[in-house]
Parts: C-alpha cells; structure tokens; sequence
C-alpha cells in the first residue's frame, strides 16, 4: 500500500463501513418513503427515486472500488485498462432495455381483440362510396 | 553504408533491446494482482450480462411482480416488513468487506495474528450472508412455492372486484386497480387463483406471473451466492496458510491476502447492484 500509514488506514475502515451503511439505509428509506409505506399518501415522481437508488448505488460502487479495493492508488494505465471497458455497458444497457419495451408493446398487440380496427382508419359509409367511386372513374 | 548510419542503427538497436528486455512494471502491479482484477472484470460482465437480461425481460411484461412485495417477510414469521430483511443482509455483506480491508492492512504490516483474526470475521460476516440467503430461498420456496418454472406473484392490468378470499390478505368483495399485485397461495398443496370480475364485465381468475422472474432470482442470486461460497471456501483455504505462516517466507506484506481480498470485495459489489435491480428498482 503505502499511500497511507496504518492508524489513516484504520480510520478509513471505519469511515467507509459507516458511509456504505448509511448509503444503503439512505436507498432504503428513500424507496419505501417515494412508494407511500411510510407515510401513508405521500409518493415521490418514480424518475426521482430510479435517478436516486441508480446514483447511490454506483457512488457505493465508487467507494469501493476506489478504497476497499485500492483502486483509487493505482497507476492510471492500470485504472483505465479496467474501467474503460465497462464502457460497452452503456449500450448495452439502453438496447437491451429499449428491445425489452418493444417485446412488450409486441405482446400486447398481438394480445389486443382490437388489433385489426387499430391499425386503420375507421370510415363512415359516405367515405367508404366516395373511395369506390374514385376507384371507378380511374377504372 | 556510411558511417554516420550505422551508428544511428545501433542506436534504435540498443533501445529496442532497453525496451523489450522487460523488467520494467508499466502498472506497478504484481502479475497475480493484475490477472485477479483482470478476472474480476471479466467476471462482472458475466453478472451486468445477467442484470440486463432481467431488465429487458422486466420491460417486456405487464405483469412484472413488485420487489416490495415479494421481498417483504422478516424471520419470526413478520410480513409486512418490505426490504427490511435484504437491507440487514446488504450490511452484513458491507461490514464482512470492511474486516477484510483490516485482515489485507494487518498483512500489510506482517502482523501474523491480526491478519488471521479478521479473516476468521470476514468467514463469519460472510457465512452470516449466505445464512440469510438460505433463509430467504427456503421463504420463497417452501412458503410462497416459486419455482423455476412456475411463479405465483403477479399483478393485475386492469381493475376489479374480487369474488372469493383466499385466507390471507384478499376478502371477497375486495376491488383492485390496475398495477395492484397479488400472490397466489396454495391450500392443501393445490393452487387457489382467487375469482374476480373484471371492470368489463367477464369472470377471471388469477392468472400466475412471468415465470422468468423466479428462474432469473434463483439464477442471478444463485449465481452470486456461488461466488460467496467459493470465496468462503478460498478465505478458509487462505487463513489456514496464513496461520501456518506460509507467507511469513514470502515477505512481500502478505500479498495473497490482497489478492484474495480483492475477489471478496468485488463479491460485495456485485451485491451492490444485484440489490439495486432487484429490490430497490
């Protein structure tokens, strides 16, 4: 190691068990808080509780890799060689998801009675006579 | 061929040769450190490949169970208690990564004794973890009868009014809206959907949920549990060297100790995110 001295070290320990509990009661109670299981009635918009429990998960992620795992202390080839890649995730991710609303928006078409009547316009018999008699006078 | 070109070629030769004979450590890292982080990533795709899929097939369902729900019993027989239970076993796992980073310092400083008794903390904060995760899946498989293949936790995509009880939290004559979820019981070991009529009229009964959300639990978890298990037994394997004094020859600050810390926080991590898809989200 060598970047700290022990008795640093120690307190660095101590200083991250409670960051990384307190982050997690923190996600806890921000969920059960926005979904109305604490008091009753009151809901946070669901945009601001996936934004929060996404940012403190990965600030969690961050704590512990850079400290617990050193990689704060590390060459920059090093630290980039390993985070860099994870890059690829980022769309990953949105395709992956974006795919997975889709299959969704498939499986209800095909469930849907209505299917046939959606995908056109509903005419009223006037229109229905002036279409055919277009379609005779371009005969 | 001139002088002055020769000279130059030498030049070119001499530094290749400084450059390619090695010895040098462009990340300052030892090779088993190196190749455990490089194991490490390739690793953690390995889960972010299994996160996404639970995302993608999530998205693709209406009727996706609500982890509030699912994940709401506490032992002593408490329900009720919506992610209560999984945010006890998230620190256990926190505080089992914490007393590695003192058995890795105390390595550090070739405290011999020091090194061997937050190893032997680290085991139990991580035998502790998977306790509660038996404890968990023993929940959902014996109480609740999710399977692989079958999952009786749902909701519904439209409203309603029920027509029976099932002897737990539903009554007849209950209504619900779409987005309510529900969990099917069994009585004496046969399924019992609950009736109901729906908003446009018709008689239904409860129909079961996306199966993959059980066999994706049971993997995902499974799969991390796994890497708690093995890196029990590596940890085992490890204090016993440490106790015997194998890396006391060694003297480079107990480096096998890091290394295997290393695997052991990143267990700790995946954790982070297994609990953020399928609890918090």
């Amino acid at each position: 190691m060598g970047h700290v001295n022990y008795e640093e070290g120690k307190k660095i320990v101590l200083k991250g068990l409670l960051l990384l509990a307190f982050v997690t009661v923190a996600e806890v109670f921000i969920a059960l808080l926005g979904k109305g299981y604490v008091n009753s009635g009151f809901y946070l918009p669901r945009w601001f509780i996936y934004l929060a429990m996404v940012g403190l998960s990965l600030y969690k992620a961050y704590f512990i890799m850079g400290e617990f795992m050193h990689l704060r202390y590390e060459v920059k080839g090093l630290v980039s060689s390993i985070l860099l890649p994870f890059l690829l995730l980022v769309w990953a991710i949105i395709a992956l998801l974006w795919d997975g609303s889709h299959w969704g928006q498939q499986r209800e078409d095909v469930k849907s009675p209505y299917q046939i009547e959606r995908q056109g316009t509903i005419l009223d018999e006037s229109e229905i006579e002036d279409i055919l008699d277009t379609r005779e006078m371009l005969d | 061929m001139s002088e002055e070109t020769t000279i130059q070629k030498t030049e070119i030769a001499e530094a290749q040769d400084a450059a390619w004979s090695g010895g040098k450590e462009p990340f300052k890292a030892s090779y088993g450190k190196l190749m455990m982080w490089y194991f490490i990533m390739s690793d953690a795709f390995t889960f972010a490949g299994f996160l996404i899929a639970y995302g993608a097939l999530r998205f693709s369902v209406p009727t996706w169970p609500e982890p509030d729900f699912v994940f709401q019993s506490f032992p002593g027989g408490i329900t009720g208690w919506p992610l209560i239970f999984v945010t006890l076993m998230t620190f256990v796992l926190i505080a089992s990564s914490a007393t590695m980073v003192r058995a890795v310092q105390e390595g550090q400083r070739e405290n011999k004794k020091g090194v061997v008794f937050w190893l032997l903390m680290t085991i139990v904060g991580g035998s502790l973890f998977l306790g509660c995760q038996a404890w968990e899946w023993n929940q959902l498989i014996v109480k609740e009868n999710m399977t692989l293949s079958v999952n009786p936790f749902s909701r519904h995509v439209d409203a309603g009014t029920y027509l029976a009880g099932d002897g737990y939290s539903i009554e007849a004559g209950d209504t619900f809206e779409p987005g309510d979820y529900y969990l099917i019981h069994k009585v004496d070991g046969e399924w019992n959907p609950i009736p109901y009529q729906a908003e446009d009229g018709s008689i239904r009964v409860q129909e079961f949920g996306p199966p993959a959300f059980g066999s994706l639990f049971y993997f995902i978890t499974g799969f991390h549990g796994f890497h708690v298990l093995t890196g029990l037994i590596i940890l085992l394997i490890i204090t016993i060297q440490v106790a015997n004094g194998v890396y006391v020859k060694r003297k480079n600050g107990y480096e096998m100790v890091e290394k295997v810390g290393l695997y052991w926080h990143f267990v700790d991590l995946v954790w982070v995110f297994v609990f953020l898809v399928f609890y918090l989200l």
